[in-house]
């Protein structure tokens, strides 16, 4: 209304400010893009971004605070309740005498169709799980471990009783399975009169390996506190006595770390007798 | 002056064909409420469009597939490691394609801000009482957002297949599988197997850039479109009722201000992207269910989910001799609690207040002591969640065992909330008893835009000083009443005269009646007063001007369309 054609003495510096800022922002955008041309540097590139943004931003925002009104207006809000006669006329147009509302049977008819059609459209569903796979209790109960599989290392080498170091673990897998994710395990030396429950998988020469896993929620139990021999989980900090039988002393785990059952082969090598003692990783419905 | 003839002539042409006149007449003359906290959704949506810009940017150049890929670039350290494709391609996003890691890490910090600003809309939504009716619908609509933006950060940060995204991965697997009866099946389903699969990094992609920001796209349009139907609540304040909204024009104030907020998002977002490290994956290393990394974080959205997985104890147990995994009490169960009770909260708030009436006008927070307590009980119990995520950093920083720090939590997890919920519910009935203005009193913003009304506006017996209000000397008002008046165009405006304000009406009416009508339906049975029009001074340099550029405008137009006649001419002839 005013303002607009004859520029008082209060709009005159915001709208230099504005100009200025919005001339920023060029410099900015130019910025951006001669340090993209001369080889990019991440630090430069956000920077000028930035200024090219943050200038357009903060000459809008002069120009909407000084140069606009604020505040001062009403506009009316009607109520939402329609007046009687356009609800009655709409609930007349919907079920009129030809509207299909009133065909009951051949509603029913339809609804039962599209239901069926629903329900076959569900299992199509099924095919996210290849039938070729193996069903989830199966999958989930069993892993590759088995009697006579070598214990190997994350590169592949065999493991024997004296490989495992004093101070700390060694994570194991069974041999030709290194990337399933039920597998991995770790053998540690522990000096057997110190056991106060013994280990559920056996031991050979001090050696014990229990399942890598959490039987929280599945992270790996990477933390060695060779001290009190116990692993600490770091995703929920649950802790397991390797002394006790790796039962969990705190944190939310509440079941034993399973143990591995291992004996040495001919070659002097660690295999294992049989799969894990339990399930290893998280708990399921029908773990037993 | 040619852009304004353009810009009229293409309005002409499509108005002809189209007739939008009165639609865009009524948008442009939109009022909003002019208080801070209605931008914060704003701010949400403007971090989705920036999530979209740098998004389809990285899908251009990310691999989905974790299929066996050996890198070779410009990052030393892992130059000729094999790794999936889905981390390798990261790698060379951040490395090795120019502006690459300024777009991966301006798209993580739009992420963190797009679900920061949902939640602190939600918050000024729930505590100023804005979800009541009619606005359940809406309220729905933006817990529905909240839990897809949430699913949404999730997967976007799992699918570059790294170590830390791994274990937060092989976490939901395991939660998810703690679900009795279905849980096996439901994880089997959605990763197509035993953790780690070959499926979950498509799939995940293919829900993280198309299914979801689809779903998304279309519930914001329909979160604004109930917004435009249903207009803006307002806080209470004079001349406010509820049946009008009380504010600044959508056009220009509101035009200009919201792309202002829009650039402001841009540069924060690309600031922080170039300046700021986050998730550097090639730190981390590439996946392997044999390792892990310390300290692992989430994301802050998820880390109260994992805080709950953290604080609560080892509880399992059989049903029928089946197992419940410890996970379900805090995973499962505790996140469906949560959003359950998001969802039911207008309903349960409705009953509780004996509340059906339609609302406009909004809740001061402390007016609703019950609601402001039990908020700020769950707040904090929240915030001892999003602190026990990261109780081993904490432990670390302290230097005392992680397992103390964990008991400590437990204990501020039970203890906190209830005596924080009570304290704001007393605080906000002494606030409320006595009418003062104090602590945790959102209206104080109110009161200081009330207060710029008064200066900008025209105030009762002061000078007017406002730009857009029709000036006027503004003889005092014995009530507050309603003046109504001819302008000099013959088209019918009003305005609302109360002690300490003047709201002028957003539009004019070609009739009495209908100008008389809408201010009717704004303020009930106020009296209305036929007045002289206000604003005694026709401002004539400025119509001179105005008439001088108009002329000028009608010149530069002829000489353009004389430039593109000779043009074509030229053209013709050399034919």
């Amino acid at each position: 209304m005013t303002g607009r054609d004859a520029p008082d003495r209060r709009e005159r510096p915001a709208s230099a400010i504005a100009a200025a800022a919005f001339g920023v922002s060029v410099l900015g955008a130019a910025g951006f893009a001669a340090v993209y041309a001369a080889g990019g540097q991440t630090q430069l590139e956000g920077l000028t971004l930035a200024v090219a943004f943050a200038g357009i931003a903060f000459g809008l925002s002069v120009w909407a605070r000084r140069l606009l009104p604020t505040g001062g207006y009403v506009e009316e809000h009607e109520p939402f309740d329609s007046r009687p006669t356009d609800l009655r006329l709409a609930a007349e147009a919907l079920t009129g005498p030809e509207s299909p509302v009133r065909r009951r049977g051949l509603l029913t008819m339809l609804a039962l169709a599209l239901g069926a059609l629903g329900g076959a459209a569900l299992f199509p569903l099924r095919s996210l799980l290849p039938f070729d796979r193996v069903r989830p209790v199966h999958a989930l109960r069993t892993t590759p471990w088995a009697a006579g599989v070598r214990l190997v290392r994350a590169d592949g080498t065999p493991v024997r009783p004296a490989d495992v170091p004093d101070g700390s673990v060694l994570t194991v897998f069974p041999e030709g399975h290194r990337d399933r994710g039920d597998v991995p395990a770790f053998a540690v030396r522990l000096d057997p009169a110190r056991f106060t429950v013994p280990p559920s998988g056996g031991e050979v020469a001090g050696v014990v390996v229990h399942s890598l896993l959490c039987t929280h929620a599945g992270c790996p139990v990477a933390l060695y506190l060779q001290g009190t021999a116990r692993v600490l989980c770091p995703c929920h900090q649950s802790t397991f006595d390797l002394l006790a039988g790796a039962r969990p002393i705190a944190g939310p785990a509440s079941r034993a770390l399973p143990g591995l059952p291992i004996t040495v082969d001919a070659d002097g090598y660690l295999v294992a007798t049989g799969d894990f003692t339990a399930p290893p990783g998280a708990g399921f419905w029908s773990l037993k | 002056m040619i852009t304004r003839w353009l810009l009229r002539r293409l309005a002409r042409s499509v108005d002809d064909r189209l007739r939008t006149a009165p639609v865009v007449r009524r948008v442009l003359a939109a009022v909003f409420p002019d208080h801070w906290s209605f931008m914060l959704g704003e701010i949400a949506l403007y971090s989705f469009v920036v999530l979209v810009l740098t998004g389809v940017f990285l899908t251009l150049f990310f691999a989905p597939s974790t299929a066996d890929t050996v890198y070779t670039g410009a990052y030393a350290p892992l130059d000729g490691a094999r790794t999936s494709a889905a981390y390798a391609s990261t790698v060379r996003l951040s490395f090795d394609i120019r502006a690459g890691l300024l777009m991966r890490q301006s798209h993580h910090w739009a992420a963190l801000l797009f679900v920061g600003a949902i939640v602190l809309h939600l918050l000024r939504i729930f505590f100023t009482g804005a979800f009541r009716r009619p606005r359940e619908m809406n309220w729905l609509i933006g817990v529905t957002m909240l839990a897809l933006a949430l699913f949404n950060g999730f997967t976007g940060y799992s699918i570059p297949d790294d170590l830390l995204s791994g274990t937060g991965l092989r976490i939901l697997y395991s939660v998810t599988q703690s679900i009795p009866l279905v849980g096996e099946w439901l994880v089997f389903l959605a990763a197509g197997g035993e953790f780690p699969t070959d499926e979950m990094v498509p799939r995940m992609f293919v829900s993280h850039v198309l299914l979801v920001p689809a779903v998304l796209a279309a519930l914001i349009a329909i979160h604004l479109g109930i917004l435009i139907r249903q207009k803006h609540s307002q806080f209470p304040g004079p001349g406010r009722t509820e049946n009008n909204v009380v504010g600044s024009l959508f056009w220009p104030s509101y035009t200009v201000r919201t792309l202002a907020l829009f650039a402001w998002v841009l540069a924060v977002t690309f600031a922080l992207g170039g300046l700021a490290q986050i998730n550097p994956v090639w730190i981390y290393g590439p996946f392997d269910p044999a390792q892990a990394t310390s300290p692992a974080q989430p994301d802050w959205y998820v880390a109260w989910g994992d805080g709950a997985l953290r604080l609560f104890p080892a509880v399992e147990f059989r049903i029928f001799g089946q197992l419940v995994p410890s996970p379900f009490l805090p995973g499962v169960v505790f996140g469906g609690l949560t959003f359950a009770g998001l969802y039911l909260w207008p309903f349960l708030d409705r009953r509780h207040g004996r509340d059906r009436l339609a609302h406009q006008l909004l809740d001061p927070p402390r007016a609703h002591p019950a609601r402001l307590g039990f908020g700020v009980a769950v707040l904090a119990l929240f915030a001892v969640l999003l602190a026990a995520a990261a109780d081993d950093v904490i432990a670390t920083i302290l230097r005392v065992p992680v397992l103390d720090v964990l008991a400590i939590l437990r204990v501020l997890a039970l203890a906190l909330p209830v005596p924080a919920g009570v304290t704001a519910y007393l605080v906000a009935r002494a606030l409320r008893a006595n009418g003062g203005r104090g602590v945790g009193d959102l209206t104080r913003a109110d009161v200081r835009s009330a207060g710029r009304l008064v200066c900008v506006g025209s105030p009762v017996g002061g000078a007017p000083t406002g730009i857009g209000t029709p000036e006027g000397t503004a003889e005092p008002v014995d009530a507050d009443r309603v003046e109504l008046w001819r302008d000099r165009t013959g088209l019918w405006r009003w305005r609302y005269r109360g002690a300490s304000v003047s709201l002028t009406a957003n539009r004019a009416y070609p009739s009495r009646a209908e100008a008389e009508r809408a201010a009717r339906t704004a303020y009930g049975d106020l009296s209305v007063w036929e007045v002289a029009p206000p604003g005694g001074r026709p401002g004539a340099p400025a119509a001179v001007a105005a008439r001088a550029g108009r002329a000028a405008g009608r010149v530069g137009g002829y000489l353009a369309l004389a430039a593109v006649a000779f043009w074509r001419a030229r053209r013709d002839r050399r034919r």
